[in-house]
C-alpha cells in the first residue's frame, strides 16, 4: 500500500475517469452509456479512453434521457451495473419520471427483490456565460425522493471514492459533479475505499460556529475562512458530501458544541437542502441552536451574464458577512 | 409448444373470473381504491405467454393482472395483493396497478403510461449481453403510443439493434377517449417510422396472438431488432373501476361482448368442453379468492424496510 505522500495529484475530471476505469475492471457487469460518452470521450472527458479499453461496454446513446435512464433501470434489474452520464443536471428534468417514479421505487415496492444497482453521473452549477438551462444546482429535488442516494462531491479525492463506492452499491445513486470543479486538482487516495456512503467530512474543527457546505460552495467557505472571516473565532467546517441519506449526527454533534450554524450551497435557498439541515438541527437541539443562516442562490433563475450572475449566486463576500453576523449573537 | 384452444380458453377464463371476482370484492369493500381491469383483452397475454420463454422478462401496464396470471402468478397471490394483504407478490406495497412477480420474471405493471418501455429496453440490453436468447416483451396500450419515452425507446432499440418486443394492445380507448380521436397514425405505422419490423394481429384470438408473437420473437433475435406488434382488441370494462363509461356509443358493449375472446373460443369448443372447463375454473377461483381473504394485512412494522437494497 502506498503512503499518503505517494498519492497522485489529479484533476477532478481525471479522478472521475479513473474511478470509472477501475470500476469497469472490478465489475464485469458494469456498463457505461450516455450522450457522446464512447467515441467522443464524453463532453468533458470523463469517459476518455474507456471505449478503447472496454469495447462495447461503453456506448453512445441517442439524445433521449428518458430512454437512457429507463434503460439504466432495466439493465440494472437484469443483472448489469449501469453508469449513465447525463450531460447537464438540467437535462434530468427530461427524464424525471424514470428517476422518480421508476428507479426510486423499484426496491421498496418489490421488497428488495428488484434491485437497481445504477449510478446517474451528472454535473451541475453555473459557469460564466452559461444560460439558465445549463446553470442550475438541483440536488435538493432528488434528496426529496425516498429511494435515491444523492452525493455532491467537492474534491477529486471525494469524487473518486464516492463514485467507486456508488458503483459497487446495489442502490440507485445520483452523483452531482461540477464542471467548474473539473479542472481543480487534489491528491487522490487511489485504491483506497471511501470513508462511507452518507458520511460527511469535517474539514476543520472549531468551537464557535459550524459551517455546513458541499459541492462548489465548499471553495467559497474555504476562501472566506482563509481570508480571515470571523477572525479570532474558532470555526468548524463540514463538507456534507452526501445529502441523502446525510450525516445529520455529525452536524448535530458539531452544532451542539458551537450553537451556531451556517449552511452554504450554490442551489436556490428557497426549499434548498440547507432548509432541511437547519430545521433538523432546530428540531433536535431546540434552544441550543442560538443562531442560523442559509446562503444560496437568491431566488432567481441563473442569468447568463457574469455581471448579473454575481448578484444572485453565493459569493465569498456573502459567506464572510454571514459568518461575521452569526458570531455577533 | 402450441397450446390447444381448450388450454387457452382455460387460461383466459381464469383471468376473466379473477377480474370479475375483484369487481365483486370491490363492491364488498375488500379492495381499497381503484383497479384497471383487462376484461376483453385476455387473449393477448395468454397467447403471448404461451410462446414466450418462462424467463423472457415481461413488463405490463396497470391493466396487467392478465399478464401476471398468464406468466404463472397464482390467483390467490394476485387477489391478495390487490386487496392490500401481505401477499407473496409484494406484500401489499404494490396494489392492483404496480404489482410485480420477479420470481416469474414479471418485472411488473407500471402506473405511468408508456414508462415501462424504456425499462424493458434496459432489460433487453441485459438479455442481449447475457447472450442466452431471452427476449423481453413489454405491453402498452394504444394510448401510450403518444408518450415521448415510447418513441425514444423505439428509436434507441432500432439504432442500437436491441431484441425486444413492444406489444401494443389496441383496445379502442386511450383511457376514456376513442383512440382514433387522439392518434395521428395507427400504432403499426410507427414501426416503419423507426425502421423496425411490425405485425398486426387479432388480439381476440389467442392462437393468432401466439403465432404472431412467436414470429416477432424469432425475428427480434435473428435480426437483432426491436419488433412492434399491434394486437386489436376491445376493453369490455371501464378505464378504471369507477368509470361509468358514458362515453361509449349505445350498444357497443353488447356487440363487443359477442366478439370477445371467450365468446369466440366458446363458439369453436364443444358444449361439453366449455361446461367442464367453466365448472373447474369457477370452483378454482372461488377457492383461491377464499384463500386470499384469509391472508392477513401486512404488519406496519415492515413499512420502513427496503427503501434501499443495501
Amino acid at each position: 500500500m502506498s503512503s499518503v505522500a505517494d498519492y497522485p495529484e489529479l484533476s477532478y475530471i481525471r479522478a472521475v475517469n479513473l474511478a470509472l476505469d477501475e470500476s469497469l475492471q472490478t465489475h464485469p457487469e458494469m456498463i457505461v452509456f450516455g450522450e457522446d460518452v464512447a467515441i467522443p470521450h464524453g463532453p468533458f472527458g470523463a469517459t476518455k479512453g474507456l471505449l478503447a479499453k472496454f469495447g462495447d461496454r461503453v456506448f453512445d446513446t441517442p439524445i433521449s434521457e428518458s430512454a437512457m435512464l429507463g434503460a439504466a433501470l432495466g439493465s440494472a434489474m437484469g443483472g448489469m451495473r449501469p453508469v449513465v452520464e447525463i450531460m447537464y443536471a438540467d437535462f434530468l428534468f427530461v427524464a424525471m419520471d424514470q428517476i422518480v417514479n421508476q428507479i426510486a421505487n423499484s426496491s421498496y415496492v418489490s421488497r428488495g427483490m428488484l434491485k437497481a444497482p445504477l449510478v446517474i453521473r451528472t454535473q451541475q452549477g453555473h459557469t460564466p456565460g452559461a444560460c439558465a438551462q445549463h446553470s442550475q444546482s438541483v440536488e435538493a429535488l432528488f434528496a426529496h425522493i425516498p429511494g435515491l442516494r444523492v452525493a455532491v462531491p467537492s474534491t477529486p479525492a471525494d469524487v473518486y471514492s464516492i463514485l467507486k463506492a456508488s458503483i459497487a452499491l446495489d442502490d440507485p445513486v445520483m452523483v452531482f459533479e461540477s464542471r467548474k470543479l473539473y479542472p481543480t486538482k487534489g491528491q487522490v487516495a487511489v485504491g483506497q475505499d471511501d470513508s462511507g456512503i452518507g458520511i460527511a467530512r469535517t474539514i476543520q474543527t472549531g468551537d464557535d460556529l459550524t459551517v455546513v457546505t458541499w459541492g462548489t460552495a465548499r471553495a467559497l467557505v474555504e476562501e472566506s475562512v482563509a481570508s480571515g472571516a470571523g477572525a479570532g473565532a474558532s470555526i468548524e467546517v463540514i463538507d456534507l458530501r452526501w445529502i441523502s441519506p446525510w450525516d445529520s449526527s455529525r452536524v448535530l454533534e458539531s452544532v451542539s458544541r458551537t450553537g451556531r450554524l451556517l449552511v452554504v450551497h450554490e442551489a436556490n435557498t428557497n426549499a434548498g437542502f440547507g432548509a432541511e439541515v437547519v430545521s433538523t438541527v432546530a428540531e433536535e437541539l431546540g434552544s441550543r441552536l442560538r443562531a442560523s443562516r442559509r446562503i444560496g442562490l437568491l431566488g432567481t433563475p441563473v442569468p447568463s451574464s457574469p455581471a448579473l450572475a454575481q448578484a444572485v449566486l453565493p459569493t465569498v463576500a456573502r459567506v464572510t458577512s454571514a459568518i461575521t453576523e452569526l458570531l455577533k449573537d | 409448444m402450441q397450446l390447444s384452444l381448450a388450454d387457452h380458453y382455460r387460461e383466459m377464463l381464469i383471468i376473466r373470473l379473477v377480474e370479475e371476482q375483484l369487481m365483486v370484492a370491490m363492491t364488498s369493500g375488500l379492495v381499497s381504491g381503484s383497479t384497471h381491469l383487462c376484461i376483453g383483452q385476455e387473449a393477448i397475454p395468454v397467447g403471448a405467454c404461451s410462446v414466450l420463454r418462462k424467463d423472457d422478462p415481461l413488463i405490463a401496464t396497470y391493466r396487467g393482472h392478465g399478464w401476471a396470471l398468464a406468466r404463472g402468478v397464482s390467483p390467490v397471490d394476485l387477489m391478495a395483493e390487490v386487496m392490500g394483504r401481505d401477499s407473496a407478490l409484494n406484500g401489499g406495497r404494490a396494489g392492483s396497478a404496480y404489482l410485480s412477480a420477479p420470481l416469474n420474471h414479471f418485472y411488473g405493471e407500471n402506473s405511468i403510461v408508456g414508462a415501462g418501455v424504456p425499462v424493458a429496453l434496459g432489460l433487453a440490453i441485459a438479455c442481449q449481453r447475457a447472450g442466452d436468447g431471452r427476449v423481453p416483451l413489454v405491453s402498452i396500450g394504444d394510448g401510450a403510443m403518444n408518450q415521448g419515452n415510447v418513441h425514444e425507446s423505439l428509436n434507441m432499440g432500432s439504432v442500437l439493434e436491441i431484441p425486444m418486443i413492444l406489444m401494443v394492445e389496441n383496445n379502442g380507448y386511450a383511457e376514456m377517449t376513442p383512440s382514433h380521436a387522439l392518434t395521428a397514425v395507427p400504432a403499426i405505422a410507427r414501426a416503419a417510422a423507426y425502421d423496425i419490423p411490425g405485425f398486426e394481429t387479432d388480439g381476440n384470438d389467442p392462437i393468432a396472438v401466439a403465432s404472431t408473437v412467436a414470429k416477432a420473437r424469432e425475428i427480434a433475435l435473428a435480426q437483432s431488432t426491436t419488433v412492434l406488434v399491434e394486437a386489436h382488441t376491445h376493453r369490455l370494462a371501464g378505464h378504471y373501476s369507477g368509470d361509468v363509461q358514458a362515453y361509449r356509443p349505445a350498444g357497443e358493449l353488447q356487440e363487443k361482448h359477442e366478439s370477445c375472446p371467450l365468446a369466440r373460443a366458446e363458439e369453436q369448443l364443444t358444449q361439453d368442453e366449455v361446461t367442464q372447463i367453466r365448472a373447474s375454473v369457477v370452483s378454482y377461483i372461488a377457492h383461491e379468492f377464499a384463500a386470499a381473504t384469509q391472508i392477513p394485512a401486512p404488519s406496519p412494522e415492515g413499512a420502513f424496510d427496503y427503501v434501499f437494497s443495501s
